[in-house]
């Protein structure tokens, strides 16, 4: 049994190291990088912080020393079990594994989502072609002004705004828009499935109402160099959401908290590629696709070939490492 | 003692194990210390963005149009700083921001250890759903309604925000100081430096109450007519002095 005296040599003995520690642990938190002597040091700490505390609780509990050793002891687990930082090599790794594992799991899902847009742009398109006084409900009064007079609503767009801050308002809201279809998830699947068939349906009315007036070849030249890109990120964003919702109906894990956050850290690395490959849309779309000096061909080369790049990466043929059969036979062919 | 503190309840508090064997235990953070370090951080933000602003406009001559070709280095830079604070500074922090450490709170992943950037980055991007439709008020209910108090946000990363006890290890060394010299049982003497360090907050019947207490109990040699005809003033002294010069009081225990 301890007695006070016990207690106080002890306490006073073991002071000093805590005193280190907690000197140590703020130079240990920020640092990027701990040597290994460091890190060794951090554990053997850990592990006698582990034993303080456990005498503490035992001998003085409900004291302002445990109270401190339970807070020490907090702060070391966490720099202990932190996570990290995998630098460029995890970015590579996020774009050779997680990226490719992520859209192999939902690739049945963004054919869903891309049926459903198509559907809704269908549905769309009959809508405004049978009822042409409903597109006040899809467009802004000045949007069919420029249509009616027989201008897209995107000529002269130049001259109201720079194309890098046209780009940079693009991307934004392109962001959040496959943002938000990838959170609303949340709402099992249903606010997802809303927003993908939103978004079909007002394309649809939109190629409706232009296609009246005969401007639908211009538009359509005007999304097709950022367009395939754009849309497949909608499709992408909106099948990950959908997930999100499954995992919350039918959960893959013991509890739906735990299926959920696993099934947002497994579609994470996807939405940052597909935030990634928007930004470089939102570029397109901001410089190339309203500048008429740029013809159809170079258009439809653009978009086709920053879509096959895109899906180049997402199935993983980007980045794939040789297997090791492959990379003997390429050495014996090298030899 | 008059009144007692309400203790954490099991709801307040998360034990998480260990490889030690020793068992950490976590104070969450409640929805109102969370708001409280929202709004410190959001102030920062504001106030950073609005001082961009400022400078774009005055120092550097940039007109505060979002149409001209200006607003690349004036409106872009403020909005990147008011919208994508929380996650750039919760990343490179590692799960901290200036507000959260001005209100006492960090977060941790449900391990205990600091989260990743993926789940900092996942926990920022819920944001869009935990702020509606205004004012976090689905985050804010989300927190009182769930166990660990955690936004939806927290649970699509992993993550909690808890609070961070700094205090707590600065006073390892004053209780290191304290008992070094004295041969008072240790909560003893980690009362009596709390009581007084307290005094001024204390009210004037309690305090006298719990100083004649405690002084019954470690000067046993003090009688009870003597105890009761100190007033305010000399308590404190007592105390005072029997913290000073423990060794000499512990004598007499």
């Amino acid at each position: 049994m301890f007695d006070g005296d016990d207690i106080r040599r002890w306490l006073t003995s073991r002071a000093g190291v805590w005193r280190q520690l907690v000197k140590n642990i703020d130079s240990l938190s920020s640092g990027n990088g701990a040597t290994v002597e460091e890190a060794l040091g951090a554990v053997e700490a850990y592990r006698g912080l582990a034993r303080d505390l456990a005498t503490a609780r035992r001998v003085a509990p409900n004291t302002r020393t445990t109270a401190g050793l339970e807070s020490l002891y907090g702060h070391v687990h966490a720099l202990i079990n932190r996570t990290p930082r995998g630098g460029m090599a995890g970015f590579v790794d996020l774009l050779r594994v997680d990226v490719p594992r992520a859209a192999r799991q939902v690739r049945m899902g963004i054919i869903g989502m891309a049926m459903l847009m198509t559907v809704s742009a269908l549905a769309g398109w009959w809508l405004i072609m049978t009822f042409p006084a409903l597109v006040s409900v899809f467009a802004s009064e000045e949007m069919i002004e420029h249509v009616e007079q027989g201008h897209l609503w995107t000529e002269g767009i130049f001259n109201i705004m720079p194309s890098s801050i046209l780009s940079v308002s693009i991307l934004a809201n392109n962001i959040v828009v496959s943002v938000l279809a990838f959170c609303a998830g949340i709402f099992l699947g249903l606010g997802t499935l809303y927003l993908i068939a939103m978004n079909g349906f007002m394309l649809g009315a939109a190629f409706a109402f232009v296609h009246q007036h005969g401007l639908a070849h211009a538009l359509f030249e005007f999304i097709i160099a950022h367009g395939p890109v754009e849309l497949s990120v909608i499709c992408i964003a909106g099948a990950t959401g959908v997930a999100l919702g499954d995992s919350i109906i039918r959960p893959t894990t013991a509890t739906r908290r735990d299926s959920f956050e696993a099934c947002a850290h497994l579609f994470a690395p996807l939405l940052l590629l597909c935030a990634l490959f928007l930004v470089g849309s939102g570029f397109i779309e901001g410089f190339i696709s309203p500048d008429s000096h740029f013809p159809m061909p170079s258009r439809v080369t653009i978009g086709l070939g920053y879509w096959l790049i895109m899906w180049a990466l997402m199935s993983g043929r980007l980045f794939a490492k040789d297997s090791p059969d492959q990379a003997r036979r390429r050495w014996r062919k090298f030899a | 003692m008059s009144r007692q503190l309400p203790l954490p309840t099991s709801d307040d508090q998360l034990t998480v194990h260990s490889v030690t064997g020793v068992d950490l235990t976590l104070s969450l953070a409640g929805p109102g210390t969370r708001s409280y370090a929202f709004v410190i951080d959001w102030h920062i933000r504001l106030l950073l963005a609005g001082a961009w602003l400022l400078a774009a406009h005055y120092a550097l001559d940039l007109t505060l149009n979002a149409r001209s070709h200006d607003a690349l280095f004036s409106v872009l830079p403020a909005a990147i700083i008011y919208f994508l604070y929380h996650p750039i500074l919760e990343v490179a922090m590692r799960g901290r921001t200036p507000g959260k450490r001005m209100a006492g709170v960090r977060i941790l992943n449900r391990a205990g250890g600091s989260p990743s950037a993926a789940a900092l980055s996942i926990r920022n991007i819920f944001r869009l759903i935990d702020s509606l439709p205004a004012l976090y008020v689905v985050g804010l209910t989300t927190c009182l309604l769930t166990p660990n108090r955690v936004r939806i946000g927290d649970m699509a990363a992993g993550t909690l925000l808890v609070v961070d006890d700094k205090a707590a290890q600065q006073s390892l060394a004053r209780v290191e100081m304290l008992a070094a010299g004295s041969r008072l049982p240790l909560d003893a003497l980690d009362l009596l430096d709390q009581i007084l360090d307290r005094w001024a907050t204390l009210e004037s019947a309690s305090r006298v109450r719990i100083a004649r207490s405690l002084l019954d109990r470690l000067e046993p040699t003090t009688g009870a007519d003597e105890l009761e005809r100190l007033d305010d003033g000399e308590l404190h002294a007592r105390l005072s002095a029997l913290l000073r010069n423990q060794g000499e009081a512990a004598g007499n225990v």
